[in-house]
């Protein structure tokens, strides 16, 4: 059994008066459990809405999606307890404090505030948040802190799989090593299966085992980095991701397959 | 073993009301600025309102009982104050979510949207009883309040079942602003100025117009007021009332199912087209 797996899944939003903007085209792809797989595409490609919708906080208009065997649309309650997401935005109560919001979020997934209090503190000193700071409203933080926040409520207690929404947009370099480390770590240590939208190429390479590439809704390539770079022609120089992005997303890519 | 599988999720969702309420809490605390400048502002409204009582014994020069009429105003506005704040802090529990950004974690969780409803609602009440006393024992110290013959337990009694029904309401009115992002909240505003209007809170429900006297007896503040103002200046007890208590509590149990039916199927459609939340 797959992860996570989506089979045609279509999308679409009305814009204005009867305009519709198609955010998935029959997208298909599935995720082996304990891999981490990478989505990259333009702005407005549809990488969110997909997180979305596996998140079950969206309802797809065609196809289906499955978390571990489980319908995101039919039993949404199983896939929600599977899963956590961490998104760009902060999405926090900007009075409450650090440890006050991950005290809400944790309860909602039925962990006592005496488990919840002692781990949170830990994972917020791991990720670099001093003790005093855990305190302090959410707002007195920079973007980046909110950010790691944002990463210790989805860990508190790691679901086996994890959707992550850019989550180092935003951080400084050694912010975004310490997370993509802690990502790796989960993967090498709990198996958790890992699915994560980038605009970083190089995060892309560097933790991904494989990556789809979504392009105005659709995924138009899909597999290991080097397997995408072979496919991509430079002339003798060596190919980055970057040119694998701009190759499948640009007008001038010829599909060779 | 087996016990253990059917109390896991209980406890599960006992722990995600007790994180909505101490969320609740965590928040009053983080705006306690606001918090006062509201409960000041409720309380000088409350005043205002009960003066009229005084105020109207001197302008119709006898024939009126002021002090009676300060009372009956004092009970209107205290118990249209607890209703409307409980019926406010559930109807903006999605437009204030959706303030913070927090709206999608709260969906994204596992606990049931019926736990989210009840840790809110709890908190409503409690929260509602404390400042609705603080209130009163504030007022209590500007008016000689003629309260002899009040049945307090009564008057406690129809104002725990009442908060049934505007738990109820609340639930209702918040599937606003899950279908209109935007203007949700001011259509929750609109609906609670039409209940003030058509309850009676502030004088009987006789004075109205045929048609909105047929539209109070659809509103549950109606009954609530009565039954308290029944209860607080004519002493009336229990055996008076269980039957009016019993069809209020009903009442509210339907209106909470027909509230949470709608809740769900207004989330079902935010889902569909995307008015959970838009940037990202
Ligand atoms: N809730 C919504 N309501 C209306 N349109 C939406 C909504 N969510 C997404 N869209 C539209 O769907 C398309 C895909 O958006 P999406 O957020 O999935 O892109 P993205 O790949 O995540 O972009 P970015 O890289 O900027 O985060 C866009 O055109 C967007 O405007
Ligand atoms: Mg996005």
């Amino acid at each position: 059994m797959y992860a996570l797996s989506a089979e045609s899944l279509e999308k679409r939003f009305r814009k204005g008066k009867g305009k519709l903007i198609w955010a998935l085209r029959k997208v298909s792809f599935s995720v082996a459990r304990g891999e981490i797989y990478g989505i990259l595409g333009p702005n407005g490609s549809g990488k969110s809405t997909l997180v979305r919708i596996l998140a079950t906080l969206l309802i797809p208009d065609g196809g289906r999606a499955w978390v571990l065997g489980y319908d995101v649309v039919r039993q949404p309650k199983q896939v929600r307890a599977l899963i956590h997401r961490v998104s760009t935005e902060a999405a926090f109560f900007k009075k409450l404090s650090p440890l006050e919001n991950l005290l809400y979020g944790a309860r909602l997934y039925g962990l006592s505030g005496r488990v919840v209090g002692r781990r949170a503190r830990g994972l917020l000193a791991e990720l670099g948040i001093p003790p005093d700071r855990q305190r302090r409203p959410m707002e007195q933080l920079s973007r980046g802190q909110q950010q790691k926040v944002a990463v210790a409520r989805a860990l508190l207690q790691p679901p086996p799989v994890l959707l992550l929404d850019e989550p180092t947009t935003g951080l400084d370099p050694r912010s975004k090593r310490e997370v993509q480390e802690l990502v790796l770590g989960l993967r090498r240590e709990k198996g958790t299966t890992i699915l994560l939208t980038t605009h970083d190429m190089e995060e892309a390479d560097r933790i991904c085992d494989r990556v789809g590439i979504l392009d105005e809704g659709r995924l138009v390539a899909e597999g290991a980095p080097w397997k995408l770079k072979q496919r991509v022609k430079t002339d003798g120089r060596p190919v980055s991701m970057e040119d694998v992005f701009f190759a499948l997303t640009g007008k001038e890519w010829e599909d060779e397959s | 073993m087996r016990a253990e599988a059917f109390s896991r999720p209980i406890r599960r969702e006992l722990i995600a009301a007790w994180g909505f309420l101490a969320r609740n809490v965590h928040l009053t605390k983080r705006y306690w600025g606001w918090e006062l400048v509201w409960f000041a502002y409720s309380l000088t409204s409350s005043l205002a309102v009960a003066y009229i009582g005084l105020g109207t014994e001197r302008l119709a020069g006898g024939g009126v009982d002021g002090q009676a009429l300060t009372l009956y105003l004092l009970v209107g506005t205290l118990v249209w104050s607890y209703l409307s704040q409980i019926f406010y802090v559930i109807s903006e529990m999605v437009a204030w979510e959706r303030w913070e950004g927090t709206i999608e974690y709260t969906f994204m969780a596992p606990s049931s949207r019926l736990t989210h409803l009840v840790g809110t609602s709890l908190f409503a009440v409690i929260y509602g009883i404390g400042r609705t006393l603080l209130i009163l024992a504030a007022a209590a110290a500007f008016f000689r309040l003629p309260l002899a013959g009040a049945h307090l337990p009564a008057a406690g009694l129809w104002l725990l079942v009442g908060s049934v029904s505007f738990v109820g309401f609340g639930i209702l009115a918040g599937v606003m602003p899950l279908l209109f992002p935007e203007r949700g909240v001011q259509m929750t505003n609109v609906l609670a100025a039409l209940l003030l209007l058509i309850s009676g809170v502030y004088y009987p429900v006789e004075v109205l117009p045929g048609w909105m006297q047929l539209l109070a007896r659809g509103s549950p503040a109606t009954y609530v007021i009565q039954g308290m103002r029944g209860a607080i200046l004519a002493g009336e007890g229990l055996d008076q009332m269980a039957r009016p208590l019993a069809l209020l509590a009903l009442g509210g149990v339907g209106m909470i199912l027909v509230g949470t039916w709608a809740f769900s199927l207004a989330e079902r459609y935010a889902k569909r087209t995307g008015r959970l939340k838009r940037s990202g």
